[in-house]
This record gives structure tokens, sequence and C-alpha cells, in this order.
């Protein structure tokens, strides 16, 4: 069981990035990535909402959501309600990113600053709602949703921290004027997934 | 030697400000300083005192090189002269043509010949890759206005060694374009980059065109396909392939380099020699290969202990892994730029066990790579920052901590 979880782990934050090998979660992986500590508060942010909403979500997709998954109801048996997945979904990870919105402008009023628009917009963050869609297609049980949950969102803290040391060591770099800004980062973001295909091609 | 210096000075005005060639600047610099040292003194304070610059550095790297170039030519010829021992004919091309034009005959004894059969597939290589990759460095430099640069020297030394011997030209011209304008150029030029350019190039070649760049065909330049006794794969790809496939293969051969693959990466030996002239001068870091060499032997003895029963690549020793492959030119010649690896010395120890540490899962884990060098040393490239930043923050903590005690 643990070696399984292993896997899915490391299949999670290496083999199927979330920023390197889906490219999910884009405008806040560039966005955020100018510095290595904001940008390793984002990641934290990101692992936290991922590993609570994934599990979260399962439940919710499991005992409401699947065809015939209200069974345990007397009289609701063969009710459909997928309909509504993507509804419920980014419900409960609106309100998850709520909370840790609270908790970071009262314990840390420096992060949430330099944050700013973005952790609010962990909301629409396309890597979270994917992490839950992914879950939710591959049947995971609960645990499994935990553990690819927290690897996901470890592998997406992973990349925005390198993303964010090399635009640090970048800024004494003599980029073309056109490039500066957003388009070296799409070029360094697709070198780096060129190291990331390293992973690719890894069966777990 | 004066002759060539007169001519030079002659030359200078129509470069300098207001000559007529003034926008090729650049390029007149370049071969300038690349035929003398360099006479500019500066005129106020910072003075380099040091005839170490990095034009000289850069021309270390590629005398270190010489052994590898050597034996890759050699390599090469005797691989295909083994093929053609064992029945094979050459391939069509024009290397057989001129080669039979000069009246040589390809037998594995003959040294002679098989270097100059190397050579005909080696030096075209090079040729187009410092034509293409020069092209794209001068139109730079001349643009953007900086000096040509050494640094391209040694990126263009280094990537034809680590192509196969049958790669079509045009594939390497343009493998090394996309390595020096994504891989430094887009980021101003040399030092100001994140990624080693030569492996930039390789990695894209890798994936563009998997068919001249991986598989069994590239490797010897021979017509060998149905000759018993000859898959033309490298041992890494038979071992991964069968278990027991390195107990017929002499690790001498391995080690010497006698072995099939990219031209210059086979001698584990010719390497070594570089290292030693890179360490004496200071200008390889043997702190990152030693940390290679430490990531590899932990990982390996590590896999060796768990064990499997499907993948053979898991009981490979550590002394059959830096062997194979491009384990030692990577980590002679490619870890260790300075560029793109770690900056702080701690650090190297650091990104060096990654690559280390990472080539031998890669080589053992992924089924779709047989061989890891270039992906880990391209992997660790990304994460080197990172490192840098982690230790330089915990030398400041320290600090900090030792001046409030």
């Amino acid at each position: 069981m643990l070696e399984h979880y292993l896997s899915l782990a490391t299949k999670a934050i290496f083999v199927e990035n979330m920023a390197l090998a889906f490219f999910l979660g884009m405008c806040s992986f560039l966005a955020i990535s100018r510095k290595v500590e904001t940008a390793f508060g984002m990641g934290l942010a990101v692992v936290f909402v991922l590993a609570v909403t994934c599990p979260l979500n399962q439940y919710l997709n499991d005992h409401f959501l699947e065809p015939d998954a209200l069974a345990w109801l007397p009289g609701a048996e063969g009710v459909d309600l997928s309909f509504l997945t993507f509804l419920v979904f980014i419900g409960t990870i609106a309100a998850t990113v709520q909370i840790v919105e609270m908790v970071i402008d009262r314990f840390s009023p420096g992060l949430y600053g330099s944050l700013g628009v973005f952790l609010p917009l962990i909301a629409v963050n396309c890597s979270i709602l994917g992490g839950s869609l992914f879950m939710a297609q591959r049947d995971y049980t609960l645990g499994e949703a935990t553990v690819f949950g927290a690897g996901s969102g470890a592998g997406f803290a992973l990349a925005i921290v390198a993303l964010a040391a090399i635009r640090e060591r970048l800024r004494y770099s003599n980029v073309p004027a056109p490039l500066r800004g957003l388009g070296i980062t799409f070029i360094v973001v697709g070198l780096m997934s060129l190291g990331f295909m390293s992973f690719s091609g890894i069966q777990l | 030697m004066r002759a060539l210096r007169n001519a030079f000075d002659r030359l200078a005005p129509l470069f300098e400000e207001g000559g007529r060639l003034e926008k090729l600047h650049p390029l007149y610099e370049g071969i300038d300083s690349f035929a003398f040292k360099v006479g500019d003194v500066t005129r106020s304070a910072s003075h380099v005192r040091d005839g170490l610059d990095l034009k000289r550095m850069m021309m270390v790297v590629v005398v270190a090189l010489v052994p590898c170039v050597l034996m890759a030519m050699y390599n090469t010829g005797y691989q295909a002269a083994l093929a053609v021992a064992a029945g094979a004919d050459l391939l069509p091309t024009w290397h057989a043509t001129v080669f039979r034009w000069l009246g040589l005959t390809l037998e594995p004894a003959s040294w002679f010949a098989c270097s100059v059969f190397g050579a005909l597939h080696y030096v075209p290589v090079l040729v187009v890759v410092f034509a293409a990759g020069g092209t794209v460095e001068v139109v730079f430099s001349v643009l953007r206005k900086h000096e040509i640069n050494e640094g391209f020297l040694v990126t263009g030394m280094l990537l034809p060694l680590t192509l196969p011997p049958t790669i079509p030209l045009w594939q390497a011209a343009i493998g090394t374009m996309f390595g020096v304008l994504f891989g430094k150029e887009v980021f101003g030029g040399t030092g100001m980059n994140f990624l080693n350019p030569a492996l930039v190039g390789r990695a894209f070649l890798f994936f563009a065109y998997p068919a001249q760049l991986s598989g069994t065909a590239p490797w010897i330049a021979a017509d060998f396909v149905g000759v018993d006794g000859f898959t033309g794969a490298t041992l890494l790809a038979q071992a991964a392939a069968e278990s027991g496939a390195l107990a017929g293969a002499s690790w001498s051969d391995a080690f010497l380099g006698f072995v099939p693959g990219s031209m210059g990466e086979t001698s584990t030996l010719a390497c070594l020699l570089g290292a030693v002239l890179l360490i004496l001068t200071r200008v390889g870091s043997w702190r990152t290969m030693l940390g290679v060499a430490l990531g590899t032997l932990a990982v390996s003895l590590l896999l060796n202990q768990a064990g499997s029963d499907t993948n053979p690549m898991f009981a490979v020793p550590f002394h059959w892994h830096v062997a194979l492959g491009g384990w030692a030119f990577g980590a002679v010649f490619m870890a260790t730029d300075p560029v793109s690896s770690a900056f702080t010395d701690r650090g190297k120890w650091f990104y060096g066990f990654g690559i280390g540490a990472l080539v031998v899962l890669i080589r053992v884990v992924n089924p779709a790579y047989p061989e890891g060098m270039m992906l880990a040393i391209l992997f660790m490239n990304m994460f080197a920052p990172l490192i840098d930043y982690v230790v330089i923050r915990a030398n400041v903590q320290r600090r900090l901590a030792r001046d409030a005690a």
C-alpha cells in the first residue's frame, strides 16, 4: 500500500507535473515567479488547496455526484447528478481558497500583499480544478486522492520555485528588449519542460 | 606572427567607430583576440591582472577535448571496420566514395584507415556545426553589439561529439542553431544563460528526430542490417533489453571506448584525461565531477540492493554505469560548464550529486530512454539557481546567528 502511494506521489510530482508536463495553472505560474520567497508562498498555498480539495471533491463525487452514487439514500437509486460535477468542484475549491486567504491574511500579511490578486485567483487556477477532474476521471479512492492532490501541489510548488530562482538569476542577463518580461519567461518555461521530459514515459 | 599582427593593425581602423565596416567590429575583435592576447588596457579602476580571461579558459576546455576528438575519429572508423569485417557493406554515402577514392581499405587492425574513415564522418559535422552556430553568434553579436565569445567554440566542439556518426548534416545544423539561439543568445550571450547550450541543441534533436538519435540504427557507420552478431545497439540499450548482456561484454572495451555510441562519448579514459587537465588548471570543478560520481555510486548501490525480477537495469553495478554511454563525457565536460552549473562551492556538491543520482534513475527506471546523462544534466541545470539560492540563504542565516551571539 505504502509503495503504491509512493509511486502515485512520484508520478504526480515528476512524471505528470501540473505546470511543466500539462501546462496547467500557467497564469499564476508565470505571474508569481519573480521572487523565490513569494513563489514559495504561492507553492505552499497551491499544495494546501490541492491536498484539501482533492479528497473533499472525491468524497462528494463518490457519495453524491456519480451515477447511482445516491443509492445509500432510500428512494434515490439510479439518480445521476454528474451534470453538477463542475459546479460542486468549483464551489469546494472557492470555499477552500477563501479559508486559505483568511489564514494567510491573519498570519502572514507580507505574503498576503505580495500574492495580491493571485491568491483569490487560485480558485480559478486550472491546475486546482485539473487535479479534481483527473482524480474523478481516474476513480481514485479517498487515500489516493489525498496523495495525488498533495503530490500535484508539490510538483507545482517545485516548478514555480525553480522558475523563480532561474528568473532571479536571469535578472542580470541581457535579454533582447522585445523579449523582456513575459516573453523570456515563456522561453524559460519551454526549456524547463524539456528538462522535465526526463521523466516522460516512466511507468509506475 | 608579426606580419599577421601588422595585417590586423592595418585592418583595425576599418572596424573602429566611424570606419566603413564598423558594424562588423565584433567579428574583427573575435578573430583578433582569438589569435593574440588582448592588448587592451583598462583606463580606470578595477584592473584585470590575470591573463586567464574567458577566452583562454575556453581554450583550455578545447585542449582538454583533444583526446576525445582523436578517439571519436578512431572509434567511428573502428566500429565501421568491425562491421565490415563481419560482412557488412559501407553505407552508400559520399563518405564511402571519398574513402575508396583515397585508396584505403577499412580494416580493424589499421588505425590509420579507421581514423581517416572516422574523420570523414566527424569533420564535416564539426564544420557544419561551427558554420551554423557561428552564423547565429555573429548575427547576434553584430546586431546586439556584444563581443563574439569563445564560449561558442566550446559549444561547437562539444555538440558534434555527442552526436552519432551517421547524423544528417542538416540536422546537426538545426540542432546547433536551436541550441545557440534558445539556449544562449535570447538570454544575452555567454554567461547569461541557465542551460548548457550544447545540451539544449542535442535535446532538441533527440526529441525532434528520434530516428536519427536513438534506437539501433545510428551508432555504426556501416550497413550492418542482417549481419550476424550486429544489432547496432549501444551497450546500455542491450543491458536494458536483456539481463546478462553485460556479462558477455568487455568492461575494458567500454572503458577505453571501443564500443558503438555517440562519436566522442564512448571513451571514459579519454574523458578522464580531459578531466585531469581541467582540474589541474582549475577550469573544471572537481567538486561537480566528484559529486556526480558519488551520486551515481549511492543510487546504483541502492538499486543493486533493491533488485528487480523484471528490470535487468537494476543489477547494473557502479563501474559499468560510469563506463557506459555519456556518463564520463557529461560529468567532465557538460556538468562542469561554469555558467549553467551551481555557482557556490557547496552548491556544486548538491548539483553534481543530483546529476549522478538522476542519471542512474533515468537509465534504470525510465524505459523510454536507455541513456540518461543529457536529461539528468539539463534537469539539474534547471535547479542550479535554486540550489545556489538555498546555499546562500543558509550562509546568511548562519552568519546572522553567529553575529547575534
